[in-house]
């Protein structure tokens, strides 16, 4: 291939065809500022409107800047990144977008983290010099999301992930010119649309446009009612991610500091969701075995390939767009909603606390949580099982309101007994972890052997979609991995038409799987950030003294005391649950 | 947002409207052009029936009716008020004409009075510049309208007054 080169800020650098300007200078380490541009490389997702203009660079013996986000670099350009023109140029789009934003840093959810405002602060703007009108919008408040499209700065981010990456369709650029803003059709409100609350155009908006509703207000003040026993449960990758909260490099695991604060925040008993994973492998992988056995013998009514059910956005995404396929995915519950279903019973009655005096608060890597445990069927007389579901970010900050030095915390183990997990919990956290999960449990009951390697490599990675097979003494287990909506779409598609010949298909709604998760510290566009705590999920895994769920001992004692067996009627009733057809709410 | 059920015969013209264009997204411009001038406007219902019938989302199809000021989505009343506002008119008054009709009918521009009989548009010069200002109800043309005469026009579409009705 023909290399290109070219000088950029005087230093020469080599490119292939088809380079921009933007990822020419920084592969030798030289950073123009981008506002609307968005490219997380190893997912291939890429926003790139070049509306902004935030990014403009001067090339020498041309008459216009251009924007280095969407200008191919050329064989012998000579580019400027910061000439005077540059940077007034910069200034002055930069100038104009905030004279029409609201001046509400000092008590916006985004500040600190806000794309927007670190750009001011980058350009050193101190004055508006534009004068104009402000645009005025309702704010748009549902179950986990919340819209403030006063803040939106049309960059169309949001747009391209709800669109291209989940194929959910629920956002579009709307109006025009002043009045122009990203919304469902017919503006009507997320919670009248097919919004999955994914929460992915949440972790790309540059601004405070899109955040998450925010429960930290509702946490105190149930951790300071004496009348409250309040006990909480954190998801797997949410101890691969919160480190980033507190400086510290992606894929650190904080499971020790993470516990040693939630302690000290007051809850009364420190539990991890893990250990519901590790029933949901109980459920799931029961139900998987018994669906797979029947077809083995030759029953027609039989339905496989299982989808697995623990993404509430891949569940909701369903039973909007595929609810003729509503029987394929497994009934179980996620591992957020089995945890609350046990809380509320079984440990209420083991510390003689009443269902209503308990508190359950979830910590979790997704702003869909929030909706998935405010859905009805997961109450019992009015009192949901989960009460409230915060995110890694929300965690954060109600770290920092409790003036704990994090990182000088100790490292502490969970409470006993819903704090026991095993590797296979762990990894639920990642894309191909659940499945990965399943299989090491169903391998064993099926077979009645035990397996001499526990890790299945063929299942991990991060490519959108993967297939991969699994011998189980003999019979070939054919296992499908989608991440992203727009990935299980095309499962989807195959499942309905009769191409599709697997056993079992994992879905995860956020890129990555739960570690990229649309609650987690924000990424800003830098995928490897996701990879580190992928990582860090499998290190856990494989530090783990029991890595089958099955063999997690206060699972054993919990069905031997209370559930019986895996899908016996209380388990039934507790730990599943059943779909809906949404697909006449509305369309899209 | 309601979930009134299209007519039969609606859901067939529109059907056979994005069947000219191959059902392509990329025809939706038209698609929606061809439609509105079938149905008059492109209501709610109407374009998430497009949005179907070109596999699209119906938010993208939304984003382009509101993109562009042609395409309207409240239905024209029965006598639909057009008022020119091209330079000849202009000049010679059609602004006060407007703004009567507004008073009058209590009505801005692109809406459509609640029991549906009026609504107001403006256009550009009809080429009837010897009759400015002119103002056209339906299909009937008025030249010369002053402000004073608006009442008086109005009058001739109110119930009770059979020598306009259709
Ligand atoms: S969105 Fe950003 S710039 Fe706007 S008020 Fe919030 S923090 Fe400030
Ligand atoms: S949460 Fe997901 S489905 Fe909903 S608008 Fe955002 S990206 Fe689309
Ligand atoms: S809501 Fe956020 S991501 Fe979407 S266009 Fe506005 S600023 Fe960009
Ligand atoms: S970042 Fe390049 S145009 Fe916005």
């Amino acid at each position: 291939m023909e290399m290109i080169k070219l000088t950029i800020d005087k230093k020469p650098v080599v490119v292939k065809p088809g380079t921009t300007i933007l990822d020419a200078a920084s592969s030798i380490g030289i950073k123009i500022p981008t506002l609307c541009h968005m490219k997380l490389h190893d997912m291939g997702i890429e926003n790139k409107p070049g509306g902004c203009r935030v990014c403009v660079v001067e090339v020498e013996g041309r008459r216009n800047l251009a924007p280095a986000c969407v200008t191919k670099a050329e064989e012998g350009m000579d580019i400027n990144t910061h000439s005077m023109r540059a940077i007034n140029a910069r200034r002055t789009v930069t100038e104009l977008i905030l004279s029409d934003h609201p001046a509400e840093c000092l008590t916006c959810a985004k500040s600190g983290e806000c794309e927007l405002q670190d750009l001011a602060q980058e350009l050193g703007i101190r004055e508006i010099h534009y004068e104009g009108e402000q645009s005025h919008y309702r704010e748009d408040t549902s179950p986990a999301i919340i819209r403030e499209m006063d803040k939106c700065i049309l960059c169309r981010r949001c747009e391209m992930m709800c669109n291209e990456v989940q194929t959910v369709g629920v956002l579009s650029a709307v109006n025009r010119g002043f009045d122009a803003v990203v919304a469902p059709a017919f503006e009507m409100n997320l919670d009248h649309s097919a919004c999955t609350y994914c929460g992915q155009c949440v972790a790309v908006c540059p601004t405070g446009a899109l955040t998450e509703v925010d429960h930290t207000g509702a946490v105190i003040r149930a951790l300071s009612d004496p009348s409250k026993t309040v006990i909480v449960q954190t998801a797997p990758a949410v101890r691969a991610a919160l480190g980033e909260e507190f400086d510290l490099e992606a894929g650190t695991l904080v499971t020790g500091k993470m516990t040693a604060a939630l302690r000290r925040l007051g809850f009364d008993y420190v539990f991890d969701t893990d250990f519901a994973a590790d029933l949901t492998i109980m459920e799931e992988g029961t139900e998987f075995l018994d669906r797979l056995n029947r077809h083995l013998k030759g029953d027609k009514d039989v339905q496989l390939p299982i989808l697995t059910s623990c993404c509430p956005a891949w569940v909701k995404f369903f039973e909007h767009q595929f609810p003729d396929m509503k029987d394929i995915p497994s009934t179980a519950r996620s591992p957020q909603q089995m945890f609350g279903a046990i809380a509320k019973t079984y440990f209420a009655d083991k510390i003689n606390v009443k269902r209503e005096d308990l508190v359950v608060v979830s910590i979790m890597p997704c702003v869909a949580k929030k909706y998935e445990s405010a859905r009805e069927e997961f109450a019992t007389d009015g009192n949901p099982d989960v009460d409230f579901a915060i995110t890694t970010r929300e965690l954060a900050s109600l770290i920092k309101l409790a003036n704990l030095k994090f990182n000088s915390l100790p490292e502490e183990d969970f409470d006993q007994p819903l704090g026991e997990s095993t590797g296979a919990g762990v990894i639920f956290g990642a894309t191909g972890g659940v499945i990965e999960a399943a299989v090491r449990t169903a391998y064993e009951i099926q077979t009645g052997k035990s397996l001499e390697k526990v890790d299945f490599e063929q299942l991990r990675g991060l490519e959108g979609v993967r297939e991969a097979t699994v011998d189980v003494d003999g019979l070939e287990l054919r296992i499908g991995i989608a991440h992203g909506l727009g990935n299980a779409r095309k499962l989807l598609e195959d499942i309905r038409s009769g191409k599709s010949n697997f056993h079992a298909i994992e879905i995860m709604s956020c890129p990555g799987g739960c570690i990229g998760g649309g609650g987690q510290p924000y990424h800003h566009g830098d995928d490897s950030v996701i990879k580190k705590r992928f990582e860090a999920i499998y290190k856990e895994d494989a530090g783990k003294a029991i890595r089958k769920s099955h063999e997690n001992p206060h699972i054993v004692k919990l069905y031997e005391e209370f559930l019986g067996k895996p899908m016996s009627d209380k388990a039934h009733h507790l730990l599943h649950t059943n779909y809906f057809d949404r697909s006449n709410k509305i369309e899209s | 947002m309601s979930k009134i059920k299209l007519a039969e015969h609606v859901i067939e013209t529109v059907q056979a409207i994005c069947a000219q264009y191959n059902n392509e997204e990329g025809e939706l411009i038209n698609v929606l052009h061809g439609t509105q001038s079938k149905l008059g406007y492109l209501p709610a219902e109407v374009q998430e029936l497009i949005a179907k019938e070109l596999d699209m989302s119906v938010a993208k199809v939304y984003g382009v009716v509101t993109f562009y000021s042609f395409f309207t989505m409240t239905p024209m009343g029965k006598h639909p008020i057009s008022i020119c506002t091209g330079t000849a008119c202009y000049v010679r008054g059609a602004e006060q004409v407007l703004e009567e009709f507004k008073r009058q009918l209590k009505l801005e521009v692109g809406k459509t009075t609640d029991d549906g009989k009026f609504s107001i548009s403006c256009l550009r010069c009809v080429g009837a510049c010897g009759l400015a200002p002119v103002v056209m109800v339906g299909e009937k043309v008025y030249g010369r309208v002053s402000p004073q005469q608006v009442r008086k026009i109005i009058s001739e579409y109110q119930d009770g007054c059979p020598s306009h009705a259709e």
